[in-house]
């Protein structure tokens, strides 16, 4: 291991070292002095029309979906033959991945790749209706230009929100997931106990449950999406964009610790598990013992049906529980996707035929594993024997009922919502603190995220 | 990791140093050259160019406008930077004790209290976790963490943990990480280190003997100082891997639904900054930072411990 190259005597190495440090502090001091400009990342406008690539109606388009929606897309593929798709699959941005918007950057970089539809989350839209770098184009196509008026106007009310910048709409809405509560009949009728409507109830419900049936649970936390279920209900302020540009972030209002004290209360006498809902241990022992669930409304065909494997003719949806003196009824919505056509695809034509094809066509939606956004579609989802007959009851009411409760005040911000409920409060309930002692920390954590992509903050 | 193909002949051949100096200049052929030329090219277009680039981008913002310290101070600025190096140092320290302590001390064993053939086999052993591909055996630890699922559920429900979320605590990721690198890397550098206690002549272990030296004592006084340049160079080289910490993080972050830190360690926050923000520029400054303390941390070591310098002088 010698090394002829590395001078050998003390003071050559001595003089070597000099002249490297003489040349570094010469060219920081030349670096430092030099005026330099703002590090800052460029903050992009959102441009209304955008430039169209030369089309080809026979190309070759590229969809990207999850795998809960694959069927959907090969169903489109196998009615619509003359139309050639390329289908992908990728995680849908589930959880908080930024999968695509990873991708996206870097096929902003190099120039090309882009897919032409993909499947995404609201979040998404936030970053894909603006231009990523300088040079580049937003990678969502305004679909406003793209369908018409009367299509869009046919969503269910404030489901485009999520889509909307600068009088623009820039994904269509697939599912809306209002969050209803959610029991098991059977297990109710065999207590003898009557489906809260208040969230005092749902409280009271847990201490009777604690004390009479140990072991059974009326819901849980440990989800990356709890937050909405619960926070959101509440009307806690906690992703509330009070202006374009100004987001407030108020966990110490009461709105958000009556919902942290009725979960704390509830997770001290274990009627509320703090695991994760896919974990194999909850499925294998608590899933058999779920009382309740305050959950959307994919839950019933995905958590109950799919994951736990409850039987058939036990579950049912009951509408969301209010609070004591509140007046209006307000409920949460956790996902519930979009679809987006690329600004850069050379068959604008075939995508957004298959993007509406998607979104609103009966055929599609109305046989769709969650519910439609789309308003007409949805009836007919509701109609639709094979979204109802899993369950012991008619879940219509309920459905309808939260579709038209859920709360504008939790906004559609540009960073995930549940980044910080996932990596700071669900290891701190791990650990055995309480929510009611996590929400500063939760809150600290939201507001760097804020920040750090932008946002001003009020906390008040 | 050259060093091994060359037989690793530590001690260099007694030629007297004057006549080395004094060697008459060889004409060089052309076949030299094209020798390295497939190595330097790869190395240009593959490690010198892009670090270039890094510092490049590392000194202007996205709008190709020099900004100096501007990207370095906005990283270090960013509520993430603290946190990521501060995780990173803590499990270098660990890491690097561990890694140290552990495989010399089974090398020593190997070599010297042992039975050549058991020897081989521990060795054989001890190597095979590395053959597995790092992603691989990340996903090997999952299981293995996972108490619902895990062969060994029995000992980590008797620390207590009964579900993977607090396994993963944030607590206790650095030794998780350890434990991980140690499984893999490990393995390597027993066999690497019992090659190099096989370079100590014969005679000096028995002249130890002699003198009156116990096995530990020999191990103490002879073997490990004279591996040291060994030990420093395995350092160097674990040191620097251990700065990139990425796939162990991100893997474990995806696997539990987002119960980790998406940015716990420096190299996922360049990542989280250029693949989710955009910010090429700023995720360039974070690797700048990571490229200057791993050549201190290596020009430290090779500094103490004399690693270039030859033998005799």
């Amino acid at each position: 291991m010698k090394s002829p190259m590395v001078p050998n005597s003390g003071t050559s190495k001595r003089r070597v070292v000099r002249a490297a440090l003489a040349v570094v502090s010469f060219s920081v001091s030349v670096a430092v002095l030099a005026g330099c400009a703002s590090a800052a990342q460029s903050t992009a406008t959102g441009a209304g029309s955008f430039t169209k690539a030369t089309q080809n109606d026979k190309s070759t388009i590229t969809v990207w979906t999850d795998s809960t929606r694959l069927p959907a897309v090969q169903a489109y593929q196998k009615s619509h033959p003359n139309t050639k798709l390329n289908i992908v699959t990728f995680d849908g941005s589930a959880d908080g991945s930024t999968y695509l918007q990873t991708k996206i950057q870097l096929f902003d970089r190099t120039g090309k790749g882009w897919p032409d539809v993909v499947f995404a989350s609201p979040t998404d839209v936030t970053w894909a209706s603006k231009p990523t770098t300088p040079s580049a184009q937003a990678f969502a196509a305004p679909m406003d230009e793209l369908v018409s008026k009367s299509t869009l106007d046919n969503f269910a009310k404030g489901s485009l929100t999520p889509c909307e910048y600068n009088g623009h709409t820039y994904c269509l809405r697939n599912d809306i997931a209002q969050v209803v509560t959610w029991y098991n009949k059977s297990l109710f009728d065999q207590f003898g106990y009557t489906v809260p409507t208040t969230w005092e109830q749902y409280e009271a419900l847990g201490a009777t449950v604690a004390k009479e049936h140990p072991g059974y649970v009326l819901g849980w936390v440990g989800d990356s999406n709890s937050q909405e279920s619960y926070f959101w209900s509440s009307q806690c302020p906690a992703f509330d964009l009070v202006k374009p540009n100004t987001l407030r972030v108020a966990l110490s209002d009461p709105d958000c610790t009556r919902m942290a004290t009725v979960l704390d209360s509830m997770i001290a006498n274990k009627s509320i598990s703090t695991q994760a809902s896919n974990n194999a241990d909850f499925i294998k022992d608590v899933a058999p013992k779920v009382l309740m669930a305050v959950g959307p409304s994919w839950y019933g065909q995905y958590i109950f049906n799919g994951g736990f494997k409850t039987p058939a003719g036990q579950i049912a949806a009951a509408n969301p529980m209010t609070w004591d003196g509140d007046s209006t009824a307000a409920t949460g919505n956790v996902g519930g996707a979009v679809w987006m056509v690329s600004s850069h695809s050379k068959n604008l034509k075939a995508a957004t035929a298959v993007t509406s094809w998607l979104t609103t066509s009966n055929a599609n939606q109305g046989g769709a594993p969650t519910y439609p956004a789309y308003s007409p579609a949805a009836k007919v989802w509701l109609a639709n024997p094979a979204n109802s007959k899993y369950f012991a009851t008619d879940v219509s009411g309920a459905f309808t009922t939260a579709a038209n409760e859920v709360w504008t005040g939790w906004s559609n911000t540009k960073f995930s919502d549940s980044t910080a409920w996932s990596s700071v409060v669900l290891p701190a309930l791990t650990a055995g603190k309480t929510l009611t002692e996590t929400l500063p920390a939760w809150q600290s954590a939201i507001v760097d995220e804020a920040k750090s992509v932008g946002y001003t903050v009020t906390t008040k | 990791m050259t060093a091994l193909n060359t037989g690793g002949r530590l001690t260099a051949p007694a030629t007297p140093k004057l006549a080395r100096r004094r060697a008459p200049r060889r004409r060089a052929g052309l076949a030299g050259y094209a020798f390295v030329a497939g190595y330097v090219i790869l190395l240009l277009a593959f490690g010198v160019f892009p670090t270039l680039y890094a510092v490049y981008l590392a000194v202007t913002n996205d709008r190709g406008q020099f900004t100096g310290l501007g990207q370095f101070i906005k990283v270090i600025q960013d509520y993430r930077f603290g946190p990521a190096f501060s995780d990173i140092l803590i499990y270098l320290v660990l890491w690097l004790v561990i890694l140290v302590v552990l495989t010399v001390v089974v090398a020593v064993i190997l070599r010297s209290r042992m039975r050549p053939g058991l020897s081989s086999v521990f060795r054989f052993l001890f190597y095979i976790p590395g053959a597995l591909a790092g992603v691989a055996s990340v996903l090997v630890w999952m299981f293995m963490l996972d108490p619902g699922v895990s062969p060994v559920s029995g000992l980590l429900n008797a620390l207590g943990l009964s579900t993977f979320s607090e396994v993963i605590a944030p607590q206790s990721l650095p030794v998780i990480f350890v434990l991980i690198a140690f499984w893999t890397g490990a393995g390597g550098w027993i066999v690497v280190m019992y090659g190099a206690l096989n370079n100590i002549p014969d005679e000096i272990i028995e002249a130890a003997r002699m003198d009156g030296a116990g096995p530990w004592k020999s191990a103490w006084f002879i073997q490990i100082p004279m591996i040291s340049k060994w030990i420093a160079y395995m350092t160097i080289l674990a040191f620097a891997a251990g700065t990139q910490l990425f796939i162990e993080p991100q893997l474990l972050q995806s696997a539990s639904l987002g119960r980790l830190n998406p940015t716990w360690s420096p190299n996922q926050l360049a990542y989280v900054l250029a693949f989710q923000f955009g910010d090429f520029n700023g995720a360039a400054a974070v690797s700048i930072f990571l490229l200057a303390i791993g050549l201190v941390g290596a020009g430290i070591l090779v500094t103490r411990s004399g690693l270039f310098k030859a033998d005799n002088e």
